[in-house]
């Protein structure tokens, strides 16, 4: 049962083509390899979710990534029942490990936002095959950030009043001009937002779902989570306008958050963290550490599913050429702190820059630029592009990088009071790692299954990257 | 499994193709033979079949464009209600009704606001969630969410007749028309 094939058509402007453009157009992969039709990229992407086979690895993943998400349970009933002070932080560290790990989950997740909205806006094609996963790595890279600021109240039950505007019995109102308010706002509308864009996405491929099965039980769950869509042209229309309007509302949403985010530094007078510079700073840094995460799924995801014609090197060039442009805005930032340091004239600016290359955390601070500047020059070769071996250790370093860039802003700022007497140094418990690799267990196993029980790539928009989706000559007037 | 008994009382006849640019000019054919109660089906979206089939300008913007202004208002509403009536507070010298601080929460309001409405609005124009309608019981139309593209003329056009609007759904060379029961 297959559909009828469409013979490939050169691209109209072939012939005026010269002949470097000729070259580079070869030289750049497609988005879609060759000889695809609607009917096969179909079976290919519904077909991860259609059958009874898992790859080996996936159970492994799964397994690992379970253990950990237990860790993240066991954490969390003991941090309930005691309190937050079996974490490392305290005076002068107030904010350690919850708010690091908050800021780079944050940040992973704005790459997904950037691939499905600012570049559907672009009209950027190679988008379309990534967009889906990249989505779902935002929900539940959001999913872990939120956890930390709502844990590290100690009782979120207690805390609900100061973080949402509900009518209380103490009469009592959220503190609005306190950026850690504008943060609750700006992530769960990140969060809701985020969800319906994938769930908008979601509808079609979910009524492809539902035809293709064959099991009873997935044909009624697909069937009531597609809502009874049946592929009509009004509802298309209406359908693609709301899905470029939210992504058109996604494009400064995801500007914001992590604008708000840095404000929660930003505003606050502690040398290091007060500067006008960190709204740009944090957005540029959230892109690239949420691109290098994609690249970490995206890797093998492919090879284990065999997806290489439908994520292909043109998706893995163009993200690795993203992570190096945002790259090089971090790394700009971070010589221009140094800068500022020493313009600003003021003793405690410069002792923090001092400190923190030299200070007790400085090995730190130099592995920091050792990756997020220097590792990622390497991201200019094509060579390096090339090897999706070696761009997954890469995007593992520079994952690990933002983590580090965030402990650098965070605890080096703190640990250094204003007053000598104050000083202290933080140290994390194993509670504070257990809250960690707890939340990486979660997320990845929320992507283990994420990938196993929905399509992973966008199934209705693939299908329009077919050449033969392209409708032919102009249909009013030749009939008229 | 084919629809072998005629029904009574039929939905609308259901002509099949294989590929958009067919679909789109049996659209066409169909609008110019002054078919206007119509609907056709494909596995993604094809601007051009607004055209072909004569679609109005849907009103998804203005709803959105509600939703982010009342979702705008209430943001800042909220605020101003609760740090300037409901509970005034001195914080650093600031006014009670210090705007710059409720821009943030305006602007996350207002976008939350649209958003929802255009979730929502999308979905009630649609009429989803339909857990049944007619042109489900044709079986090629399982397909439609795969590789097929269909155009339905409904019973309910003023023009139509089973018999000749059956013949000028065949002349559009379809791979199949089907009676779409009711």
């Amino acid at each position: 049962m297959s559909a009828p094939q469409q013979p490939l058509q050169a691209p109209p402007e072939a012939g005026s083509m010269t002949a470097a453009h000729r070259e580079l157009l070869a030289r750049t992969p497609d988005v879609i390899a060759p000889g695809h039709t609607f009917g096969s990229v179909t079976d290919k992407i519904s077909g991860i979710v259609l059958t009874h086979w898992t790859p080996l690895g996936w159970f492994l993943g799964f397994a690992i990534a379970f253990v950990f998400l237990m860790i993240l349970n066991v954490t969390i009933v003991k941090l309930l029942f005691t309190g937050i002070g079996i974490w490392g932080n305290n005076i002068p560290v107030g904010w350690a490990f919850d708010i690091i790990n908050f800021v780079w989950w944050i940040g992973i997740g704005h790459a997904g936002t950037l691939i499905s909205a600012i570049l559907l806006l672009f009209r950027q094609q190679w988008r379309t095959s990534i967009n889906r996963f990249a989505e779902a790595m935002t929900l539940f890279a959001v999913a872990c950030a939120a956890m930390f600021p709502l844990l590290h109240t100690g009782r979120p039950w207690l805390a609900a009043y100061w973080l949402f505007p509900y009518p209380n019995t103490m009469q009592l109102w959220p503190q609005f001009r306190s950026p850690l308010i504008w943060d609750v706002f700006a992530v769960s509308t990140y969060f809701t937002v985020s969800l319906l864009f994938w769930f908008t996405g979601l509808i079609p491929d979910l009524a492809t779902l539902r035809d293709s099965a064959h099991s009873k039980w997935a044909q009624k769950i697909f069937g009531v989570l597609a809502l009874g869509w049946r592929g009509s042209a009004r509802h298309w229309q209406r359908y693609e306008t709301i899905y470029l309007l939210l992504a058109g509302l996604s494009t400064p949403l995801v500007l914001s958050v992590h604008t708000v985010v840095s404000f929660d530094f930003a505003v606050a007078e502690i040398p290091g963290w007060h500067a006008t510079m960190f709204p740009p700073y944090f957005v540029a840094g959230a892109i690239y550490s949420g691109f290098a995460m994609v690249m970490t799924l995206a890797i093998p995801m492919r090879a284990a599913f065999h997806l290489e014609d439908l994520i292909t090197m043109r998706h893995i060039h163009n993200m690795t050429k993203v992570m190096l442009a945002t790259g090089m805005i971090v790394a700009y930032a971070y010589v221009n702190e140094v800068f500022y340091a020493w313009y600003s004239g003021n003793l405690f600016e410069q002792f923090m820059m001092q400190n923190r290359q030299a200070g007790p955390y400085g090995p730190f601070y130099w592995m920091l630029i050792a990756i997020n500047a220097c590792m990622i020059q390497l991201f200019w070769f094509r060579k390096v592009r090339d090897n999706v071996v070696l761009l997954f250790i890469l995007s593992l370093f520079v994952n690990v990088g933002m983590w580090l860039e965030r402990f650098v802003i965070i605890v080096v700022s703190l640990h250094r009071d204003f007053l000598p007497s104050s000083w202290d140094m933080y140290a994390p418990t194993r509670w504070d790692w257990g809250m960690f690799t707890g939340t990486l267990g979660l997320f990845l196993s929320l992507f283990f299954l994420f990938v196993r029980l929905l399509p992973a790539i966008s199934i209705f928009e693939v299908r329009m990257l077919v050449p033969a989706a392209k409708v032919k000559g102009s249909t009013s007037e030749h009939l008229l | 499994m084919a629809q072998q008994r005629t029904p009574e009382v039929i939905h609308g006849l259901m002509a099949e193709f294989d590929n958009p640019t067919d679909l789109v000019l049996a659209a066409d054919h169909a609008r110019l033979a002054v078919y206007t109660v119509m609907d056709a089906y494909s596995p993604f979206p094809i601007e051009e079949l607004d055209d072909a089939l004569g679609l109005k300008k849907n009103p998804m913007p203005l709803i959105t464009l509600l939703g982010g202004i009342v979702g705008g208002l209430g943001g800042y509403g909220l605020e101003y209600w609760t740090q300037v009536i409901a509970w005034p507070m001195n914080i650093g010298g600031r006014p009670f009704h210090s705007w710059p601080h409720f821009i943030p929460v305006t602007f996350e309001c207002t976008v939350l606001g649209a958003s929802l409405a255009a979730f929502v609005g999308m979905l009630a124009l649609n009429r989803l969630p339909t857990p049944y309608h007619p042109v489900f019981n044709v079986p090629a139309f399982d397909r439609a969410s795969r590789d097929r593209f269909f155009l339905c003329i409904e019973s309910s056009d003023p023009k139509f007749d089973r018999h000749a609007t059956g013949s000028f759904l065949k002349g559009l060379h379809p791979l199949g028309v089907s009676e779409v029961a009711a």
